[in-house]
C-alpha cells in the first residue's frame, strides 16, 4: 500500500489505469459506463490489480459485477479503504 | 524479443521437467527450477544450466500449498523479474482401481496435478498480463481424455482437467499476448513411469518406442517461443502415434 485512498487519488489511479487500456483519456469521466468505454471483465481485473497494489483494497468478482460506471468503481474503492 | 523476465518449470528436479528447464535455459530464459523435496536433483539441474552458460535458480515449493506458490514467485521475481513462461509440469501418480482408491490418493493427485497448476497460473498471469506477454504450458497426458488407462482414474481426471483449464484460460487472456497450451505426452521413460508394464504399452505405439524427455521439452520450447504466438488453447500430443 503506497497511497492514501482519497476521492482524488483513487480517481487519478483508476482513470489512468483505464486510459492505458485503450479509451481516450477525455472520455474517461465519472459518468462513463465501462460498456461505452469498451472495458470488459478482463480489463477490470487489471484495474483491480492496480487498485490493490496502490491502496491495498481487494475487489472480488462479485464486487466487479456491480460496477457499471467509472464513478461506481471510484466510490467503491474509497468506501472499502476507509 | 520478449520483455525481461524468466521461466518457471514446476517439478523440474528430474524427468521431463528437468529436460524442459534445460531447453528453456538454452533459449536464453533465466529458469526457476522448482522442486518439492528433491533438492539434490534441482541443484544438479541448476548447476548443469549454469555450466552451459545459462541462468537458473532452484526454488523449493509444493505447488499444492498456496503459500509456497506465493513464496516461489516472490523469490523468482526478485532475482529475475516477472515469470513470463510458466510450465506446469509437477505431477504425481497414486494408482489403483477406482473402487479401491482412497480419498487421500484421489485428493493428493488432484491437488498437485490440477489445483497446483491453477494456483501457479493464477499467480503468473498478473505479471504476464502487465507485460502483455506470456506463455503457460501445461503438461497433460494422453490418458487425460484421449485414451483410458485402467488404474489411473485420479491421474487421468487431473490431466483431463488440465486440458479444460488450458482452453478456458487461453480464451480469457489471448488478447493480452498470453498463450496457454497443453502438451500431452504418451509413454516417456522417467521415474514416473517406472513400474508400469512398459512393453505392453510400447507394443501399442506405432513408433515402437517410448519418447524421451528431450522430445517433450522440444515441444515446450516451441510453444514458449515467439514463433508460437498464434498458438493458444490447444493440446499438442507427443506420443509416437499411440492415439493416432
Amino acid at each position: 500500500m503506497s497511497e492514501t485512498a482519497t476521492q482524488e487519488t483513487v480517481e487519478t489511479t483508476i482513470v489512468d489505469a483505464i486510459a492505458k487500456l485503450g479509451p481516450e483519456p477525455d472520455q474517461v469521466t465519472r459518468d462513463a459506463s465501462f460498456e461505452s468505454l469498451d472495458i470488459d471483465s478482463l480489463d477490470l481485473v487489471e484495474v483491480a490489480q492496480i487498485v490493490e497494489e496502490e491502496f491495498g483494497v481487494v475487489l472480488k468478482g462479485e464486487d466487479m459485477e456491480k460496477l457499471n460506471t467509472v464513478g461506481d468503481a471510484i466510490d467503491l474503492v474509497v468506501a472499502r479503504a476507509s | 524479443m520478449p520483455p525481461e523476465g524468466c521461466a518457471l518449470v514446476t517439478g523440474a528436479s528430474r524427468g521431463i521437467g528437468a529436460a524442459i528447464a534445460k531447453a528453456l535455459a538454452a533459449e536464453g530464459w533465466p529458469v526457476g527450477v522448482n522442486y518439492r523435496s528433491d533438492e539434490e536433483g534441482a541443484g544438479t539441474v541448476q548447476a548443469e544450466i549454469e555450466a552451459a552458460g545459462g541462468q537458473a535458480l532452484a526454488v523449493q515449493g509444493d505447488v499444492a500449498d498456496p503459500d509456497a506458490v506465493d513464496q516461489m514467485f516472490a523469490e523468482l521475481e526478485q532475482r529475475f523479474g516477472p515469470v513470463l513462461v510458466l510450465v506446469n509440469n509437477a505431477g504425481v501418480r497414486a494408482d489403483g482401481l477406482s473402487m479401491q482408491l482412497d480419498d487421500d490418493e484421489w485428493e493428493h493427485v488432484l491437488a498437485t496435478n490440477l489445483s497446483g497448476a491453477f494456483r501457479t497460473t493464477r499467480r503468473a498471469l498478473k505479471g504476464m498480463m502487465r507485460a502483455r506477454h506470456g506463455r503457460v504450458i501445461n503438461i497433460a497426458s494422453v490418458v487425460g481424455g484421449v485414451r483410458g488407462n485402467a488404474g489411473q482414474a485420479n491421474y487421468a481426471a487431473s490431466k483431463a482437467g488440465l486440458v479444460g483449464f488450458t482452453r478456458t484460460v487461453a480464451a480469457e487472456v489471448a488478447r493480452r499476448g498470453v498463450t496457454v497450451n497443453a502438451v500431452a505426452p504418451g509413454l516417456v521413460e522417467t521415474e514416473l513411469t517406472e513400474g508400469i508394464d512398459q512393453q505392453r504399452l510400447i507394443d501399442a505405439v506405432p513408433a515402437r518406442r517410448a519418447g524421451t524427455p528431450e522430445e517433450i521439452a522440444a515441444c515446450v520450447r516451441f510453444l514458449a517461443s515467439d514463433d508460437a504466438a498464434y498458438v493458444t488453447g490447444t493440446t499438442l500430443t507427443v506420443d509416437g502415434g499411440l492415439t493416432a
